[in-house]
């Protein structure tokens, strides 16, 4: 495969909160849960961020980085369970808002946690195929866990872009695999604001099942082995899932170190493996070997087998803030700000 | 606003759009049709080109909003200024990423995307420029706090997704 990430940027929004300060609030052992899910801070988002501000700041970094010209781009798709819009497209407003209309296409899309990485496999195909010189995915969201649920502890918010193309490629992929079974562990109904799973079904048959699977089935095409990657990135809904199943495939801690990012801003769905993945490319030296495996309930993995070009120390990775600084940086809040930012008071009417 | 006025101005409110006279360099945003510099309108018809600001900019003067504006009660209090560009328009805008006590004269900013107002829970939503700090620089380094050891799954840490 000749195509691959030309160029990427990540967004993470300002404002964090602790699992300890949830679960004040709810008379749990927030601490606790934070140490059990191995999720210390998420991120929030500011009343005047979602899906389409995220992936707009994402994408104006990453075309900065590559200096491409946002008029050759011939495709944008976002992946989000969070479009602000149930109908009129998210990836309108970012073509319109980074300068890229009218000469393109451009769709949303959704499934659950991996919408992001199912962007960057069609914009393989596109690139691949000739059809477009420039494909952007981008992985963004701003999803919610119902109040008191598990899941509040741990979703947050973010966004990572990814231009695919031919020329100046710093990271080729190799290869890509995909693993796909109607498993239903995590749903959201149309209408409803809140996300539903199915607790401790989440685990093994899901997650587990179908990351091993796809990382498996990618290394036997590739003819690879977990020592054969330098950095290895899984989707991470919290900090223990990627590490126990990093573990279970073999892969060691120092291999699996810079694209773990959730223990530090939370699960951002769609751009969990992305915004992984763009603090691994902020790592990566020429040559090394990266494997991406992303999961989405529902459910799905997509995987893939990337090789970091020497084009990597002539690519500006000084533009917009690395991920590490996402990561360090941000802004606490109690629970009442969280709660006010994230529409969770109801301020009466209807 | 309505729906049509708004997304004429889309160009401006999303890019900075404006534009600039061919006849004297003068940019301007909101953008015109006419020069108003040059001491012949008539000189600048027909030259008047687009011209996108660069996002950068410097505070020149500020306000901290109190009694909000109609869909900005989420954010009260939050600061208002004017930020003369490089390019020479001085725009109004929201600073945001900052708290009120640091917004300060001299701060440099840079446009950022950002929702400006919905029209009810099932209307359009606007987007737009705002300010942010240019080098919106990290807190304290906290990763230190974050457990290196990963406990055992509990029955409700699960959920995947």
């Amino acid at each position: 495969m000749k195509a691959g990430i030309v160029s990427y940027g990540a967004y993470v929004p300002r404002y964090r909160i602790t699992p300890t300060e949830i679960g004040k609030v709810w008379g749990v052992d927030g601490a606790g849960m934070g140490v059990a899910l191995n999720v210390h801070r998420k991120s929030v988002p500011s009343p005047d961020e979602d899906t389409i501000t995220i992936s707009t700041e994402a994408l104006r970094v990453a075309l900065a980085r590559g200096g491409i010209d946002p008029q050759e781009l011939g495709a944008i798709y976002v992946g989000s369970e969070s479009h602000p819009y149930a109908v009129k497209p998210t990836a309108t407003v970012v073509a319109q808002a980074v300068g890229a209309t009218p000469n393109l296409t451009a769709a949303d899309f959704e499934f659950a946690c991996k919408a992001g990485t199912a962007a960057i496999q069609t914009c393989l195909g596109l690139v691949g195929a000739d059809m477009v010189r420039y494909g952007v995915a981008i992985g963004s969201d701003t999803s919610q866990g119902a109040p008191s649920d598990a899941l509040e502890y741990s979703a947050s918010a973010g966004g990572a872009a990814f231009i695919i193309g031919r020329e100046k490629v710093i990271a080729r992929v190799l290869h890509t695999v995909s693993y796909t079974t109607d498993t239903p562990d995590f749903w959201r109904r149309e209408g409803q604001r809140y996300p539903s799973h199915s607790g401790r079904f989440t685990g093994e048959p899901a997650f587990f099942r179908h990351v091993t699977e796809c990382a498996r089935r990618i290394m036997d095409v590739a003819s690879t082995t977990p020592a054969s990657y330098a950095h290895v990135v899984f989707h991470q809904p919290n900090g223990k899932f990627p590490t126990r199943v990093g573990k279970q495939l073999g892969f060691t801690e120092a291999q699996m170190e810079h694209g773990l990012v959730t223990p530090y801003i939370g699960n951002t769905y769609s751009a969990a493996a992305l915004i992984g993945l763009s603090n691994v490319l902020d790592h990566a030296r020429p040559g090394q070997r990266v494997l991406v495996v992303g999961y989405g309930s529902g459910a799905g993995s997509d995987a893939f087998d990337i090789e970091i070009t020497d084009d990597i120390d002539r690519y500006d990775r000084s533009v917009g803030l690395p991920v590490e600084a996402f990561l360090h940086g941000g802004v606490e809040i109690p629970y009442a700000v969280y709660a006010k930012f994230r529409g969770k008071i109801h301020l009466g009417g209807s | 606003m309505s729906i049509a006025r708004f997304w004429r101005e889309t160009p401006r409110r999303y890019n900075l759009g404006g534009s600039r006279c061919l006849n004297c360099t003068n940019v301007y945003f909101p953008p015109r049709a006419v020069c108003p510099s040059c001491t012949a309108h008539r000189q600048s018809l027909g030259k008047m080109e687009p011209f996108q600001l660069s996002g950068e900019g410097e505070v020149i003067s500020y306000t901290i909003v109190h009694d909000p504006a109609e869909g900005f009660e989420m954010q009260v209090p939050y600061a208002l200024a004017l930020v003369r560009t490089p390019e020479g328009p001085v725009l109004t805008g929201q600073v945001v990423d900052i708290s009120p006590e640091e917004v300060r004269i001299g701060l440099t900013v840079r446009a950022t995307f950002r929702k400006l107002r919905e029209e009810g829970k099932a209307g359009v939503i606007h987007y737009g420029y705002k300010f942010t700090p240019s080098q919106a620089a990290p807190s304290p380094d906290r990763r230190g706090a974050v457990a290196e050891s990963v406990a055992e799954p509990t029955a409700t840490g699960n959920a995947a997704t």
